[in-house]
Order: structure tokens, then C-alpha cells, then sequence
């Protein structure tokens, strides 16, 4: 089995990478940052909603959940960011468990419902269990370990981080395991039949997805030192499957491209226009018209095309 | 790697190289003062963000951008009404244009997401319109002030005082929206009526964005209260105002609001439903001072439309930092010396008719209106003043020291002191 895939490729994205902090200036370097935490969460929707066939509606909340813990441990109850990172990761295991529980013996649109009323209900608990969470404002508080206060220093942190899981991600999809959940998306009774036990491969498929999520919710934490209702809502979870569907739905690095586009348009496009929203939707609805499989799924096929020409 | 593949990956990397480049470039020193201002153009909150733009604009408009010899820039950033949003454009400003100073934000939650930023970043911040008690009390940052701002539980009190001892009424209910804000405003007046012997009998909570207020209407007829205090903002203020009256509570109960429920930018629409209700604060667009005439003039002359808290507090705020940019010759790039000049301000000229300055902990004090709103000449309804509170500060008559030990307002706590 490959350890990399297309080695070439990736030695040069992560020399790129690696080069960023030199040649890109710090807010530019905060952009990529987040960038890759958000491609990590659109990965983790990714490994759900390409290769299992389960389109999730509550990543948000799981990511969103593990910033809450990290958050309150630190700034309320004042403890370790280290072992904040544990809680964060522990809290999104654990709601990923209850969501999957729940969840996984539905399908279609009816999955995309469940989860998405998953997802409602911690942004309600959020929002309204005011002593713990702050409510509509929040919690705030610097939970960055001081051995990361440096932005480039943490950028580092989080491409090492974002690296190994995309790498984790990689070898996931391309194993025995990940290759029954594609099986599972084809026909689930078929794979019932062959005598494998679905709803056992599907729980731990949204475990995997929910733990990767989760930890791009402990590094987003580590980026804002702020979370409030808005990290957890409908529209977060939205924002990362839109993501996936930019990028290309079952290509898992995809959701890198769309995460870029993505924060790239509201923080560099909605300076120039307050319509930032609209030129996000028209480029929505292009990718659905000439590109549905995905801005790397297009260009997967169109070199393939140029390969067999 | 054959020789296709070598162009490719050579163009790619000098691509990058040329955009980096680009993102090293930025000016430096005495040129012109650079000023971000942060204010949700889109979201649920954009009508009031529209109106910070114009007020903020309107005072640098009119004093042709230059201040203290120096020109000004103003960098106007949208927030999307959301605090990570607003976080991400505070960097950009900072990092990237470089501003001197960030200045906006409307919510509560973008204000204190970006508060926290300003503390690591060290860059002052000016929150004219985020009112969370907390930012200028137990949680103050130094180089975050409230800059012709107030704390959300500051204007209700003078209004519990005076409907207690003016208008003798003795059993209030509340109805607020569910979120921080509502709990702080409502807190400040629950405490203050019943520390001086009145009685809340009810406190209603409604979410954010309630279409139908009937359930709490039917129960608020049902109390029989002597007046309702009503905290609403926006479209909420603007359902709550229109379907009491169509309960026919209008003229039967007495309405008291917050000031966000009788602000222009709800009652410009309401038309005779908003007609007597009273509330409380620093600003009244009705109020017959000179300096007060002349700015709604002004502005009705430049947007068509009379100024509402959000349009008056940037353009105040602008006056105010213009006069400490004076203070300091100019040198907004020592901070310290800035900071200390915009706390040292006192403003006698302002729209406000009054005077006004800073307390110890950067929140203003200021004279404070009982207010009513009436039709003007013009047939719009707009708030007049009918009493005025001298020097209230965000710790009414308490101890500050004193006052901040007891906890910040929640729907739990509400200082309401038990007979």
C-alpha cells in the first residue's frame, strides 16, 4: 500500500506550505491557518458524506462542541490548554457517539434531517445554558499554550496537526475499513448479505470523521480564544459541507480547495463587496451546473481525459 | 519529472512568489492616520450596521477628513453580523492595513469576540454601540473604551427612578429579549424599582426574532401591572410596539422601553403605535438644544432619514477621538499617550447638548433623558426629553468597587431586592 498519495504532488504542496510563513505576510499567514483547520473539519465531513453516503448536517456542532470544552475548561474552570485539548477531543468523541447511535441506521434525507436536528440541539443548549456557556456572547479568553503564542510558531503546529490527520484521513478511506463504507454507499444491503455489519462500520465511520472534527474544533479554539453560538449553528455545519461540495464530494482533498475558496471569499472578496454572499452562491450554483463532481473532482477527470487522449 | 510537469510546477511557485510580494507592501509613519471601522453591512443586524457607516462618515465628511494637520483614511470592514467574521476582519486590519485604531461592531458577541483580540493585539479599540456591562466593569480592558458608548444597565435606572417617584407606580412586569443585553438593561431597572420599594411582579423572557408576542400579552393584561418595562431591539421592538396596541394594551397600561425600543431606526416605521412610551438616555433626536438641532439637521439633510443611537453614537465617537488625536498633536501612533487623551476628553460641543466624559473605568457619564416620543412638526415621531438625570455613571449611585462584587446580571440574577 502507497503511503502518499501522488508523492510528488505532496512534497510540493507541503513545501509550499512550509514556505508560507516567509512569504506570505502574518494576516496572510493567519488566512492559511485557518484554512487548514476548516479543511480539516471539510475532510472529516468529507470521509461521511463521500465515502460512506451519509451527508451529515452536524459537523458543526461537533466541532463546534470541542471548541466550547477547550474553551471552558481553560478560561472558567481555569486549567491546562493541554489537557483542555483531551476534553475538547473527548467531547466530540462523545457527541459524535450519541449523534452516530441515533443516526446511522437512517439514510438519504433522512439523515441529513436527524443530524441536522442533532445539530440544533447543542447550538440550543449554547445558546441558552447562559452559566457555562456565556450564551449569545460567549466565552473568551487567550487558551493558546504559551509555547504557541507566536502566530508562526502556531501555524507550524497546525500544519504538522492538519498534516498527519489529512494523512490519518488518507490511509482511512484506502483501507479495508473505509472501502466497506464505499461498499455500504453502494448497497447496504448487499454488504449486509456479504456479512458485514453495517451499523458497526458506519458507528465507527462518524467516530473517525467525529474525532477528526473535533480536532479541528480544539485548533480552532487555539486560533479565535473566542466561541459563541454562531461556531456551533446550522450555518457552520453548512459552511463545511459547502466546502466538500466546492471541492468535490469523495475526493477527501477536496475539502482543502474548498476550505481555501471558501475563507478566501469572506475574508478577501467581502472587502471589496458587501455582496461577497452572492458571488459565494454564484459560484454555488456554476461548480452544481459544470462541475458537480467538485473543483478537484473536474480537474481529476479532465487530466485523466488528457492522459487516455 | 518530465519536462511538462517541471514548467507547471515552475510557474505555479513563482506564481505564489509575485502574490507574496504583494502582501509585503504598506505605508508607514506620518502619513495619513488610518482608522478600521467594523459594522455588519450584512446579516441579521445590517440596517443598523448601514447607519454606523453614515454617522461615523458624516463627522469625517464634514471636517474634510483631516485632523490635527494629518489626513484620514477610514477602512470600513464588514463584520457579517457574526463574531468570527468580525474576529478575522479585526486581524486583517490590523495585520494588514495596519490601522492605528479599530473603532464599530454592533452585537454584543462581535464586540467581545474582537475585544479579546484588541487585548492581545494591543491595538485600542472604541466600541461606541456594544453595551455588555462587564467590557468597562469586571472585565474592563484597558485599551478597550466605550467611547461615546454606555453600559447596557446604565439608561434603565434613572428610568426606574423617576416612574417610581414621579409617576407613582408601584408593580412593573418586564418583558426582554432572552440574550445578555435584555438581562443587563432589565437588571439595572429591576434593581433600581425595587431597591427603592417598587415590586416586579413578572419577568418575561422572549427569544430572539419572536413573530407572535400574544402568550405574553394575554399574561401581562392578566398581572394588571401599573406599567411594563419592554426590552426589545429591531424587528422584535417593531412587532412587540405594534401588536400592543392592536391588543388594545395601548393607553391602558403605561409602556416604558429600553431605549433601543423607541430608537429611530424602529419608530421612523411605527408611526402613532410608538406614541407615548417613555424611556431612558443620553440622546434625544427631539431634544431643542442648538448642537442637538443642528447635527439631526444635518444628517436628516445627508441620508433622509432622522439618526438613530447607531448613526449618533459613531458620529459622537468620531468627535471624541478627533478631539484626542488633537490632544496628542497628532501622534495617534504612541498609544499610551492616545489612550490617556481619549480619556481625558470632555466634549461640551457635542449633539447631545450636555456635556460628557469618561469615569475611571472608560465608560461615560453622562446627563440622562426621561424621554417620550411625540409627532414633530414634520408628522414623524421622535423622542423629546421631559426630565433630565444629571452625571449618571454606569454605577448609578453605588460603590464601584462595591457594585462589582455583587454578580454580573443573568436571567437568574437580577438584583431584585426581596421585602
Amino acid at each position: 500500500m502507497k503511503l502518499f498519495p501522488k508523492p510528488l504532488w505532496t512534497v510540493i504542496v507541503i513545501l509550499l506550505l512550509v514556505a508560507v510563513p516567509v512569504l506570505l505576510s502574518s494576516y496572510y499567514t493567519s488566512l492559511v491557518t485557518l484554512t487548514l483547520i476548516y479543511a480539516l473539519l471539510a475532510m472529516s465531513i468529507d470521509i461521511l458524506a463521500g465515502f460512506a453516503g451519509r451527508t451529515p448536517l452536524c459537523h458543526g456542532a461537533i466541532f463546534g462542541g470541542a471548541t466550547y470544552a477547550v474553551m471552558f475548561y481553560v478560561t472558567t474552570a481555569g486549567g491546562n490548554p493541554w489537557l483542555g485539548v483531551a476534553l475538547g477531543i473527548a467531547t466530540a468523541l462523545a457527541l459524535s457517539l450519541v449523534f452516530a447511535l441515533l443516526a446511522v441506521r437512517t439514510s438519504g434525507v433522512y439523515f441529513l434531517l436527524l443530524t441536522l436536528a442533532l445539530g440544533m440541539i447543542v447550538w440550543g443548549v449554547c445558546q441558552r445554558w447562559t452559566s457555562i456557556t456565556g450564551g449569545e456572547n460567549g466565552l473568551r479568553g487567550n487558551v493558546r499554550p504559551e509555547a504557541l503564542a507566536d502566530p508562526v510558531r502556531f501555524y507550524f503546529f497546525v500544519l504538522v496537526i492538519s498534516l498527519t490527520a489529512a494523512m490519518l484521513m488518507w490511509r482511512f478511506v484506502r483501507s479495508p475499513m473505509g472501502l466497506a463504507l464505499k461498499g455500504i454507499r453502494e448497497s447496504e444491503t448487499r454488504m449486509r448479505s456479504l456479512g458485514y455489519n453495517t451499523t458497526q462500520h458506519l458507528i465507527l465511520g462518524f467516530l473517525f470523521s467525529g474525532l477528526m472534527a473535533g480536532v479541528s474544533g480544539v485548533l480552532y479554539a487555539f486560533f479565535n480564544s473566542f466561541v459563541s453560538p454562531s461556531t456551533v449553528a446550522l450555518a457552520q455545519s453548512v459552511k463545511g459541507l459547502l466546502m466538500v461540495i466546492v471541492g468535490g464530494v469523495g475526493t477527501l482533498f477536496g475539502g482543502v480547495v474548498g476550505a481555501a475558496v471558501i475563507v478566501l471569499l469572506e475574508n478577501v472578496a467581502s472587502s471589496f463587496t458587501e455582496r461577497w454572499s452572492m458571488v459565494l452562491g454564484a459560484l454555488f450554483v456554476l461548480t452544481m451546473i459544470f462541475a458537480p463532481e467538485g473543483i478537484v473532482g473536474k480537474a481529476r477527470a479532465l487530466l485523466q481525459k488528457r492522459g487516455t487522449d | 519529472m518530465d519536462r511538462r510537469t517541471f514548467v507547471k510546477n515552475t510557474a505555479a511557485l513563482s506564481g505564489l512568489a509575485a502574490l507574496g510580494s504583494f502582501a509585503g507592501v504598506h505605508a508607514q509613519g506620518t502619513g495619513p492616520i488610518k482608522i478600521g471601522l467594523l459594522t455588519p453591512l450584512t446579516g441579521v443586524v445590517a440596517s443598523g450596521g448601514k447607519e454606523i457607516a453614515e454617522g461615523f462618515n458624516l463627522y469625517w465628511n464634514q471636517v474634510g477628513k483631516k485632523v490635527a494637520g494629518r489626513d484620514v483614511q477610514i477602512f470600513i470592514e464588514d463584520d457579517g453580523s457574526n463574531p468570527d467574521i468580525a474576529l478575522q476582519k479585526a486581524r486583517k486590519l490590523t495585520e494588514q492595513t495596519k490601522v492605528d485604531f479599530l473603532i464599530g461592531d454592533l452585537l454584543a458577541n462581535t464586540g467581545l469576540a474582537v475585544a479579546e483580540y484588541a487585548k492581545t493585539a494591543g491595538i485600542p479599540y472604541f466600541i461606541p454601540v456594544i453595551a455588555a456591562d462587564d467590557l468597562t466593569q469586571r472585565k474592563r480592558i484597558p485599551n478597550v473604551i466605550r467611547v461615546a458608548g454606555y453600559s447596557a444597565s446604565q439608561m434603565p435606572r434613572p428610568l426606574a427612578d423617576y416612574v417610581f417617584k414621579k409617576k407613582g407606580y408601584r408593580k412593573i412586569v418586564t418583558i426582554s429579549q432572552d440574550y445578555t443585553f435584555g438581562h443587563e438593561q432589565c437588571g439595572g431597572f429591576a434593581q433600581t424599582f425595587t431597591e427603592l420599594g417598587g415590586s416586579i411582579v413578572a419577568q418575561h423572557w422572549n427569544p430572539l426574532n419572536t413573530q407572535d408576542f400574544s402568550p405574553y400579552l394575554a399574561q401581562i393584561q392578566a398581572a394588571k401591572p401599573d406599567a411594563v418595562f419592554a426590552m426589545e431591539t429591531g424587528a422584535d421592538a417593531t412587532r412587540f410596539i405594534q401588536q400592543w396596541s392592536s391588543f388594545g394594551l395601548k393607553g391602558k397600561i403605561a409602556l416604558l422601553g429600553a431605549q433601543n425600543a423607541t430608537d429611530q431606526s424602529v419608530i421612523r416605521n411605527l408611526g402613532a403605535d410608538a406614541e407615548g412610551i417613555l424611556s431612558a438616555a443620553h440622546f434625544a433626536e427631539g431634544y431643542d438644544a442648538p448642537a442637538t438641532k443642528k447635527f439631526v439637521a444635518e444628517y436628516e439633510a445627508a441620508y433622509k432619514h432622522l439618526p438613530s443611537l447607531y448613526g449618533f453614537s459613531h458620529y459622537l465617537a468620531a468627535m471624541w477621538l478627533a478631539e484626542a488625536i488633537k490632544a496628542t498633536k497628532g501622534d495617534v501612533e504612541n498609544r499610551p499617550k492616545f489612550l490617556e487623551a481619549v480619556r481625558a476628553v470632555v466634549l461640551t460641543n457635542s449633539p447631545i447638548g450636555r456635556p460628557v466624559r469618561l469615569d475611571a473605568y472608560g465608560n461615560p457619564i453622562y446627563d440622562v433623558f426621561i424621554r417620550n416620543v411625540v409627532k414633530n412638526a414634520n408628522n414623524a415621531y421622535w423622542n423629546v426629553p421631559i426630565e433630565t438625570y444629571p452625571s449618571v455613571s454606569q454605577f448609578w449611585k453605588y460603590d464601584p468597587e462595591q457594585y462589582m462584587k455583587q454578580p454580573p446580571y443573568s436571567r437568574t440574577f437580577q438584583g431584585i431586592k426581596k421585602v
